[in-house]
């Protein structure tokens, strides 16, 4: 049990098991986005009220849930960073930040897409959108943040700070932000309940959410092996793998 | 499959622009945050390499740069 | 002779750092005079209109105090870091809990009391009704304590570098958002006529988590920002 988090803190030892893993899961992230993805635009039934624009939702919906889940991911191990000083915790919330706002990134853009043939408009002051505005705005500070330091342990504990209390922030300015909307609610407007889907349509859904997970996982990993070669630049282990010419 | 023929895939009943649009951005930005760190992880390990050729005075590097 | 408690220690930084406001009372006028500039700013923009601005002043108002405070901010560390009197804090034997608490009460004594208590004037100014000036006035004094609270943790991360100023608003605004909608929200429903007290009993709750939390990620961030 011990040795494993001792290996956990060990870079070579990191990088080739997150090798090893990437060989697998890799694969078998794409096979599920290409199922899921074709799954859904292709041989789901329109939905009734919004015809075929729905189809946003197995992009929408994952990239949003996945970019939700990111950030507790980054400030997690940001935590573990601050509490214990673990190294790989801070090349993990390093890692994480530029994958969730890409997805936080798609959200919204999928989101704004999804809105013009919806409700006859790109954007909506709706309170899951300006959530997923703001939550885009603190992903973009703690990458802001990350790189204004030279000093990059104290940019990683100070990243780490600022992501435990956007944690703390995130469920407030979720709701404040779902009571100021229901406040301004304009009639017009009308959501499908998410009780109402069928199932023929929440399979590819669940399907294309985990495939999301899977793929955060493997961006995520990717990320801490180039962040691990890169922090060891001037350990043997990085330059005997660099001189072995070795790409995998 | 659902679709009847190639054009109404394509036009999915007036919302081909929008969902394929969606698709299409997602799948880009998706690529690249796939193809980033690793393109990011190989620069650097060939960078590396050839700092550490050079500085080990390995002649077959010097006299590609003189 | 014996080093001050904790509390007595408080009460001597906050006034240390209220005598240094008051030295140089410039920094106490400006941002002052930032909020009635930008209140000039509306109606330049959006029309004379009164009945349009007065829809609007609630919001506008709560704006312009929230870019204020986060204006000052950025300042509150500053130059304790810049002579190095803050490290000396953090070796002071004073649980840095509540040092921090001393600098942030005087940065909301300075700016967000202040501004509560002239915003009378500029919410006048942008014919909002004089029945919603009161809850005007307590919104903006219990929000801007948040403010302060939330801003120095930008303060406390950002005070070593060079180039701070602008990152200080990327890291805070969005933290902000809960206070201005809360704030502008009892504004709105005082000049509607319907009841103000629920949305400041939750600028008060916002106040109190804020109130615990806030000055540990301060510390956090002054001893990072001092290890750089």
């Amino acid at each position: 049990m011990w040795s494993f988090f001792h290996k956990l803190g060990s870079p070579p030892w990191l990088y080739s098991i997150s090798g090893v893993i990437l060989r697998w899961l890799l694969p078998i992230t794409l096979v599920a986005l290409a199922v899921g993805l074709t799954w859904g635009l292709l041989f789901t039934v329109p939905d009734f009220r919004q015809g075929n624009s729905y189809r946003i939702i197995y992009i929408h919906v994952p990239a949003a849930v996945v970019a939700l889940a990111g950030y507790y991911v980054m400030a997690i191990a940001g935590a573990i960073n601050l509490i214990w000083k673990m190294k790989m915790a801070d090349v993990a919330m390093k890692s994480a930040a530029p994958v969730g706002a890409a997805l936080t990134f798609v959200a919204l853009l999928t989101g704004a897409i999804w809105g013009k043939p919806t409700w006859g408009t790109w954007w909506v002051w709706d309170a899951r959108i300006t959530s997923m505005l703001i939550l885009l705005f603190l992903y973009l500070g703690v990458i802001a943040l990350y790189e204004a330091f030279d000093n990059k342990e104290a940019a990683g504990k100070a990243c780490a700070v600022l992501c435990l209390v956007g944690m703390v922030n995130i469920p407030i300015i979720y709701k404040s932000v779902d009571w100021w909307y229901s406040l301004h609610q304009p009639a017009s407007i009308k959501f499908t309940g998410d009780s109402s889907i069928d199932t023929s349509m929440l399979y590819p859904l669940l399907l294309t959410i985990a495939a999301f997970y899977a793929l955060f996982t493997c961006c995520l990993l990717m990320n801490m092996r180039a962040e691990l070669l890169q922090r060891g630049a001037r350990t043997s282990w990085v330059k005997k793998l660099a001189l072995a010419g070795k790409s995998t | 499959m659902y679709f009847d023929s190639f054009d109404a895939l394509l036009t999915m009943g007036g919302h081909g622009g929008f969902v394929w649009s969606a698709y299409l951005i997602t799948i880009l930005v998706m690529a690249a945050i796939l193809i980033a760190p690793g393109r990011r992880r190989k620069k650097f390990l060939r960078q590396l390499a050839g700092e550490l050729k050079r500085s080990r005075g390995d002649p077959n590097i010097t006299e590609e740069e003189v | 002779m014996s080093p001050p408690g904790s509390l007595q220690f408080c009460v001597r930084l906050l006034r240390r750092q209220l005598v240094l406001a008051v030295r140089r009372p410039i920094e106490i006028g400006n941002p002052l005079l930032f909020f009635a500039m930008v209140v000039a700013l509306f109606p330049l923009g959006l029309g004379p209109a009164p009945d349009q601005l007065a829809g609007f002043a609630p919001g506008i108002l709560w704006i312009i105090a929230l870019l204020s405070n986060l204006l000052t901010s950025d300042a509150v560390f500053r130059s304790d870091f810049e002579d190095g009197s803050l490290e000396q804090l953090l070796l002071a034997p004073q649980p840095l809990f509540i040092s921090v608490l001393a600098y942030i009460g005087a940065h909301w004594l300075i700016t967000g009391l202040l501004l509560a208590l002239v915003s009378p004037v500029f919410a006048l100014m942008l014919n909002l009704p004089g029945s919603a000036v009161g809850t005007l006035v307590l919104s903006l004094l219990l929000g801007s304590g948040v403010l302060s609270l939330v801003g120095c943790i930008g303060a406390a991360l950002t005070v070593g570098l060079k180039r701070g100023g602008m990152l200080i608003s990327l890291l805070v605004l969005p933290l902000y958002m809960p206070v201005l909608i809360f704030g502008s929200a009892a504004v709105k429903a005082a000049v509607t006529g319907a009841a103000a007290g629920p949305y400041l009993a939750i600028l008060g709750a916002m106040l109190c988590l804020a109130i615990a939390l806030s000055p540990l990620a301060i510390a956090a961030g002054l001893r990072i920002s001092i290890d750089a």
